[in-house]
């Protein structure tokens, strides 16, 4: 049985965590550096960026220049190990003509491992949305409550932005933040082209280091009244290395620039000796005494395909929102005949995805440009936060929740489908035209995608699968998915408005602008923002969770993923979860102190 | 959606993990960083990125590629900036893709095989020899012809499909490689020490300066 650290196994420990990923490893950073003997479950392999990561590599070293396939769906180099879509021998089903996508990877570290490294502070509206406007569910905190843990992680993982001051878009505290990059020519020329349709264009917010991060002060701000614990993070923290502006994010990152949590959580948390981690253990069911207590979870090794039972005091779910509904629907028992925490019938409901829409447009402006290096930190320099608030609480608009604009095009990296169906444009010129051609047009196209908040609803959940197991003999994930007026409207308005931006660059838009929602909206779980499975809230009746992400119904069992999640507002999840799983480890350490565990 | 739809076949998967071995001593004596090489089974689901290999068989015939070159070279020709698509690998990038086990690869076979034959009978009807042995002049005939679906006639409609097809294959072969890219002026991937975003020369360009 593999396991990545050089001290065996515990009989039994203080905490087991479920998941390696952006919510396992934040509470397993807390709690190994409290003090804690933690246990690791990851139902993926081993996995080591430094050593794996394809750094500078081009895409005429791949096979089929590096495009998507089956196999690979975000392209040869991305991260994702035994993953994407779809996972080998672990199905998933759907309702008919629900094609929900869910997004696994099978490795370490999870899918922190290549994702789109965007970190956006959910604001006070997002925190009390039905407050707002009617709909939906308010979370049983508030922005507030939340905000001293949006500080601690952004300081921990290293995150650019800057503060604008704008509504429902939170500043960080002076000197959180790490400088923004320079903006690139598109992004300057998209700025100027939204000024006057009132659309801000400000530094956008993501887990990169531009510069490197201060290892003498930040981690004894993290552990005040742990040196320790902050030696410990400083040993680490100093082998990161600012982002040298190359190679795409979703690779992975060497140099540990970017956030993942195997190059930034994990190796403090192994550091402290208070984490095992197993790997290929492959949860299937949380064990409970006869009083209803967790006791421990049961997994299959997925070398051997044994079960085994590991026990801990506490039980931490932090598998993905789906995968830890699956866990709690399959913990049944005379105690729990609807599966574990599942009172209140809410485990698996009320899941949510973002919406997601796109255009594409060709900007003339940019023809001909000389060449230049515009890599920089790969994804995303600028963005637009949603900015039509004012608009939506005096009921104008026939949606009810904002979204932002991630946009990006350019002189990027040529890959698989560089210039691809450019005879749109050219007309189908071939032989020295057709080279010309693409020196005109290369690197003029930009896509503006929008990412919008979707409310929560009681048709859209996931359940257990009657008819099928997994190779593991785990039973599958059924999904069942509707969305409401609202995410199409808002689709819709996401179209007009980045045609309009693209008309405003003086471009011509290349993609359909659609004015039916329902042909232009991702499918459900397409943008991976799975949330809300085991939502959390004030009252014990109708949630699965308390604010502190504590079961309601088995009190040494907590869930800190995206399950928790009441709403989900457009800023992108992850820098959430990570806050709510420390502020959840707080409350386990406190609670663990006082006997209440 | 189950997992038994669009992954690589079994006996692909076979021929995967025997072509990791095989290239595993190579790698080892060629290159230091061989040592590097993680102990972890690769699969198609979980190559080594670092060491890339195509496990699958090319399946073009010499013939086939012969037409194949002599069509990438009247899309992508020498000039004066950089080489001919043929120069740089591009047919046998072409022959990598349509001999890949996956749906989209698949279905290009089809359109590519299809169309190196019907490019060769309609140069034969037109011209009495294959499509390599024409003509400049006759060659550029018949690619007007079909250089652009909304313009192309009827008859031609299958031709203008597999030529779009063709171009944009040759295209991403082509501006792939170093030369392609440095035609087009790609000049990036390289480490820097800060991003300093657009030159004055761009921001003038865009009108920003």
């Amino acid at each position: 049985m593999p396991l990545i650290t050089n001290s065996k196994t515990r009989p039994e420990y203080d905490v087991i965590v479920v998941g390696s990923g952006a919510a396992g490893s934040m509470t397993a950073y807390v709690l190994a550096q409290s003090g804690v003997k933690v246990l690791m479950l990851e139902a993926g392999r081993n996995y080591d960026p430094v050593k794996e990561t394809p750094m500078f590599q081009y895409p005429k070293d791949a096979p089929l220049r590096g495009a998507p396939t089956p196999d690979k769906p975000f392209g040869f180099y991305d991260a994702t190990v035994d993953g994407g879509w779809t996972v080998p021998g672990e199905p998933y089903t759907s309702d008919n003509g629900v094609n929900f996508m869910w997004w696994r990877a099978r490795m370490l570290g999870g899918r922190t491992n290549h994702w789109g490294r965007i970190s956006l502070r959910m604001g006070p509206y997002d925190f009390k949305p039905r407050s707002r406007d009617g709909l939906g569910l308010d979370w049983p905190m508030t922005y507030e409550d939340v905000a001293p843990y949006y500080d601690r992680v952004e300081s921990l993982i290293g995150v650019y932005g800057d503060n604008q001051g704008l509504e429902n878009t939170p500043d960080s505290p002076e000197g959180i933040l790490q400088p923004p990059p320079k903006p690139r020519g598109y992004e300057l020329l998209a700025k100027k082209a939204c000024a006057p349709m009132g659309v801000p264009v400000i530094p956008a917010h993501l887990a990169i280091l531009t510069r490197k991060q201060n290892h003498l002060s930040i981690p004894s701000k993290l552990h005040p009244d742990n040196p320790k614990a902050a030696a410990t993070l400083a040993e680490e923290m100093k082998k990161r290395m600012a982002c040298y502006w190359a190679t795409p994010c979703g690779r992975g990152c060497s140099i540990k620039a970017n956030f993942q949590s195997t190059t930034v959580l994990l190796p403090p948390a192994i550091r402290t000796g208070n984490l095992d981690i197993i790997t290929d253990a492959m949860v299937r069911e949380v064990t409970i005494d006869k009083n209803g207590k967790a006791t421990g979870v049961h997994y299959i090794d997925r070398e051997t395909r044994r079960d085994r039972h590991a026990v801990a005091k506490v039980v931490v779910l932090a598998a993905s929102g789906c995968e830890s509904a699956r866990i709690l629907l399959n913990s049944k028992s005379t105690l729990f005949p609807n599966g574990l925490a599942n009172s209140s019938g809410k485990v698996g409901k009320y899941l949510m995805d973002t919406v997601g829409a796109k255009v594409t447009g060709q900007i003339p402006a940019l023809e001909n440009s000389p060449p230049h290096n515009e890599d920089g930190a790969s994804s995303m320099h600028m963005y637009m936060p949603w900015w039509m608030y004012k608009e939506q609480k005096a009921g104008k608009m026939n949606f009810a929740r904002g979204y932002h604009i991630e946009f990006g095009g350019g002189r990027r990296m040529p890959e698989a489908g560089v210039l691809k169906g450019l005879e749109s444009e050219t007309g189908g010129s071939y032989g020295k035209k057709f080279k010309e051609d693409a020196r005109r047009y290369y690197g003029t196209f930009i896509t503006f995608a929008g990412r919008g908040e979707m409310i929560p609803n009681e048709d859209s959940y996931c359940d257990i699968d009657p008819e099928m197991v997994d190779q593991w003999g785990i039973p599958v994930l059924k999904f069942h998915w509707k969305w409401s007026e609202h995410e199409l409207n808002q689709t819709a308005h996401m179209h007009k408005t980045f045609a309009e931006i693209i008309t405003g660059m003086g471009g011509k838009v290349t993609t359909p602008v659609e004015t039916d929602g329902r042909k232009a909206i991702y499918k459900p779980g397409e943008i991976i923002h799975e949330v809300g499975t085991t939502c959390m809230g004030e009252d014990s009746k109708k949630t699965v969770l308390n604010q502190y992400c504590q079961a309601w119904d088995v009190k040494n069992l907590f869930v800190t993923d995206g399950g928790p999640f009441v709403s989900n507002a457009d800023k992108n999840p992850t820098l959430t979860i990570m806050a709510l799983a420390w502020r959840s480890a707080d409350f386990i350490m406190d609670s663990m102190k006082k006997g209440e565990l | 959606m189950s997992d038994q739809g669009n992954k690589i076949p079994r006996r692909d998967a076979l021929k995967w993990l025997a072509s990791a071995a095989a290239a595993a001593p190579v790698l080892a004596t060629g290159k230091a960083t061989a040592t590097e090489t993680t102990a972890v089974p690769r699969t198609s689901t979980d190559p080594d990125l670092a060491k890339p290999v195509v496990p699958w068989n090319r399946i073009l015939t010499e013939a086939e590629l012969k037409t194949l070159a002599s069509i990438c070279d009247v899309i992508i020709p020498e000039d004066e900036k950089s080489p001919a698509a043929s120069t740089v690998g591009v047919p046998e990038f072409i022959n990598e893709w349509v001999s890949a086990p996956y749906p989209t690869q698949v279905a290009d076979r089809q359109t590519i095989r299809g169309g190196l034959s019907w490019l060769n009978t309609e140069a034969t009807q037109r011209f009495d020899q294959e499509f390599a042995s024409l003509k400049p002049e006759q060659q550029t005939a018949i690619c007007d012809d079909i250089a652009y679906l909304p313009k192309t006639k009827p008859k031609h409609r299958f031709g203008a499909l597999f030529f779009a097809k063709l171009r944009d294959l040759t295209a991403t072969g082509f501006y792939t490689t170093s030369q392609g890219m440095k035609d087009i002026g790609y000049v990036g991937n390289m480490p820097l020490t800060k991003f300093d975003g657009p030159p004055p020369a761009v921001m003038k360009h865009l009108g920003l300066a």
